[in-house]
């Protein structure tokens, strides 16, 4: 579902969403974990909720599964008010962020634990068990306690269990964690297939942006208990919305500016005397003489040695070379003091561009690189 | 020697000269007869009469003491109502301390240490003064009796001093701490995420906690369990100051045989088998727990 193209239900004024949070908010005591949220989650989605820590992403899944209620506002499963609603009540099942493995039971009585309480029939409950089991690789593991697994196998057997009484809704809350870069990387592409597989929804909520970008249809941005932007993870970031959605995934530059004239959807900003305005495009058209910020991926800067003929092409110096394999960045430091980075791919084995510390060089990008942002 | 063995050897001294010699000494005198003389029993070991002294020491020896035990009914049934009442009374303080126990689990981190504090509270008064404090509270113009007709729900004072209930009333009041204190320290490193996730997977709060919480506790009950049960199948404060007559326990039993019997051996025999009882069941359970989790 992810990957296909088509698949845009947020789109579809048709479509039901599956999850409505309507103006939710949170308090504890005279903090507020969520400000007024409202969002919609689509069947089948793999949606991923990120923000830094103490965003109030945490408190907004636990919302989902029933562990807190809102101090204000709803949240509708299907058009039904979940108001009131223990978590043993709700067809959503979570993944903790622990994995809350229950110490005392087998992998197998793990993944039963749940299917046991709704009295499936203990022939049922069996087949429903191996099945989980091969969904997740596990078959030849059934008997092991948790605590003779690897941190890995952990990880499946928590899947399965949340998994084993088939949710209309999945809360994955920090799933790959405390797993390691490699082993985290495959088990995100797991984790698709999985979801394509049994077509449930997903709501992953991580700090890992890669993460996040890797697995989802689409990704909620939180700042402070509010939502920054929801859009798909290509739109996110090409296509910020604010300064700080550009800034918290990937590597940005920001550049102050002024705007002086705006031509079509390219606008114009001043932002050093004596140096020609730069120009970037954007979906507003912010007024004349306002305060806006161009946003410009280090990988869309160009460096040189002698002036370029792009659109915007910017005159510094060489402060430092990061060289980290299949990229090499360039900190350049322009007239006004700030500290461009430029991202250039190592195509050839040999990084070295005859450009060296404290050199003088130019920075350039096309308009449609950089995109103006006036919050 | 290497120093690292003389300093293990340190604590098995320790071992040998405080547990296994009285043990071995308390284990020769149940083996003697009862004799009047200082100390009172027979035979003593007199090393100057050479080896022929020991051998006929060694041949003095006998089980005498034990098949007059297994004969007597007074101790098969001291021992069967100190199994009782220890068994009792032990199921009491279980159901008392845990959900104490649960409540300081459940308290929030900066009361925790007052709380654990005030659990602990008790000890500080000597344990004697502390059960002569419940003659006065459970006598029959004592607090209790004072406050319950005072408040109108008795007219006539209750009789529970010098009852078995005054016992097991003794016995939960002073052992509670050591059934609180493991528990709670399982409780304490309990991951409540765990319930949450069996609550998530469709479990009620009360299904959550026999399903997850207390079998995560066992541990803990079971150390309180053995810490109560022990102790208290030896009791003999307790039984003596707040039982009847009636009271039969075995370290009330042993206490007669010593000191009003003036029969150390016995008494000896009494003690022997009492640890012997309490020994065997102790470790057959604890080498069952062992294969458990090493299958586990």
């Amino acid at each position: 579902m992810v990957n296909d193209p088509n698949f845009r239900p947020w789109h579809d004024p048709n479509t039901k969403p599956l999850i409505d949070i309507q103006n939710v908010t949170k308090k504890f005591g005279d903090f507020t974990a969520i400000n007024n949220l409202s969002l919609k989650i689509y069947p089948k989605e793999f949606f991923a909720i990120l923000g830094p820590s103490g965003c109030g992403k945490t408190t907004l899944m636990r919302m989902l599964g029933g562990f807190d209620a809102p101090t204000k506002g709803s949240i509708l499963l299907e058009g039904q008010d979940l108001t009131g609603t223990s978590p043993a009540q709700r067809p959503v099942n979570m993944m903790f962020q622990s994995y809350a493995l229950f110490p005392h039971l087998s992998v197998g009585d793990n993944i039963a634990f749940g299917l046991k309480r709704e009295k499936m029939p203990k022939a049922d409950i069996k087949i429903r068990v191996q099945e989980m089991l091969e969904l997740v690789q596990l078959t030849e593991l059934e008997k092991r306690k948790p605590h003779q697994l690897s941190g890995g196998q952990r990880q499946r057997v928590a899947l399965a269990r949340a998994l084993a009484k088939r949710p209309k809704l999945l809360l994955l809350d920090e799933p790959l964690g405390a797993l390691d870069k490699k082993l985290r990387e495959a088990t995100q592409f797991e984790l698709m297939g999985i979801q394509e597989q049994l077509g449930c929804t997903f709501v992953i909520v991580t700090h890992d942006q890669e993460e996040a970008m890797t697995v989802s249809s689409r990704i909620a941005v939180m700042n402070q208990g509010e939502i920054a932007q929801v859009a798909p993870p290509e739109t996110i970031y090409e296509a910020p919305t604010s300064r700080y959605v550009a800034d918290f995934i990937g590597d940005v530059n920001i550049i102050e500016g002024r705007v002086s004239t705006t031509k079509e959807n390219a606008v114009f900003l001043e932002w050093h005397e004596n140096e020609v305005p730069l120009s970037a495009l954007s979906d507003q058209t912010p007024a004349t003489g306002s305060t806006a910020w161009l946003s410009v991926r280090p990988e869309k800067i160009q460096i040189y040695k002698e002036p370029p003929q792009t659109n915007n092409a910017v005159a510094g110096k060489v402060l430092d070379i990061a060289y980290l394999g299949n990229v090499s960045t360039y900190h350049v430091e322009l007239s006004n003091g700030q500290v461009i980075k430029a991202q250039e791919t190592n195509a050839g084995r040999s990084a070295n561009r005859g450009i060296d510390w404290d050199q003088s060089v130019w920075v350039g990008w096309s308009t449609d690189a950089g995109i103006v942002l006036s919050q | 020697m290497k120093p690292s063995r003389l300093i293990i050897s340190i604590p098995y001294l320790w071992l040998a000269l405080l547990f296994l010699a009285p043990f071995f000494i308390v284990i020769k005198m149940s083996l003697s007869d009862l004799a009047v003389s200082i100390p009172p029993y027979t035979p003593q070991l007199d090393l100057s009469g050479g080896w022929e002294a020991i051998t006929a020491y060694w041949a003095a020896l006998d089980f005498e003491n034990y098949t007059w035990l297994a004969d007597d009914p007074l101790y098969i049934n001291s021992f069967k109502s100190s199994l009782i009442i220890a068994s009792v009374s032990t199921s009491i303080t279980l159901a008392v301390a845990y959900p104490i126990a649960y409540a300081l689990a459940c308290s929030p981190q900066r009361w925790r240490a007052l709380l654990v504090m005030l659990v602990i509270l008790p000890f500080w008064t000597s344990f004697l003064i502390r059960v002569y404090a419940w003659i006065g509270i459970l006598k029959t113009e004592g607090l209790l009796n004072q406050l319950l007709i005072s408040v109108g729900v008795i007219s006539d004072p209750l009789t529970i001093l010098n009852t078995n209930t005054a016992v097991y009333i003794g016995i939960v009041y002073s052992y509670l701490p050591f059934m609180v204190l493991p528990i709670y320290a399982t409780l304490e490193k309990m991951d409540w995420s765990l319930i949450e996730a069996a609550e998530d997977l469709g479990s009620s709060r009360l299904s959550a906690f026999w399903l997850v919480t207390f079998p995560l506790s066992l541990p803990g009950v079971i150390a309180g369990c053995f810490l109560v049960f022990i102790p208290a199948m030896g009791e003999f404060v307790i039984p003596d100051l707040l039982g009847g007559s009636d009271t039969l326990m075995i370290g009330k039993t042993l206490w007669v045989e010593f000191f009003s019997n003036r029969d150390w051996p016995v008494a000896s025999a009494v003690a022997v088998v009492l640890l012997v009882l309490l020994i065997v069941p102790i470790v057959l359970f604890q080498r069952q727990q062992q294969k458990l989790s090493e299958a586990g």
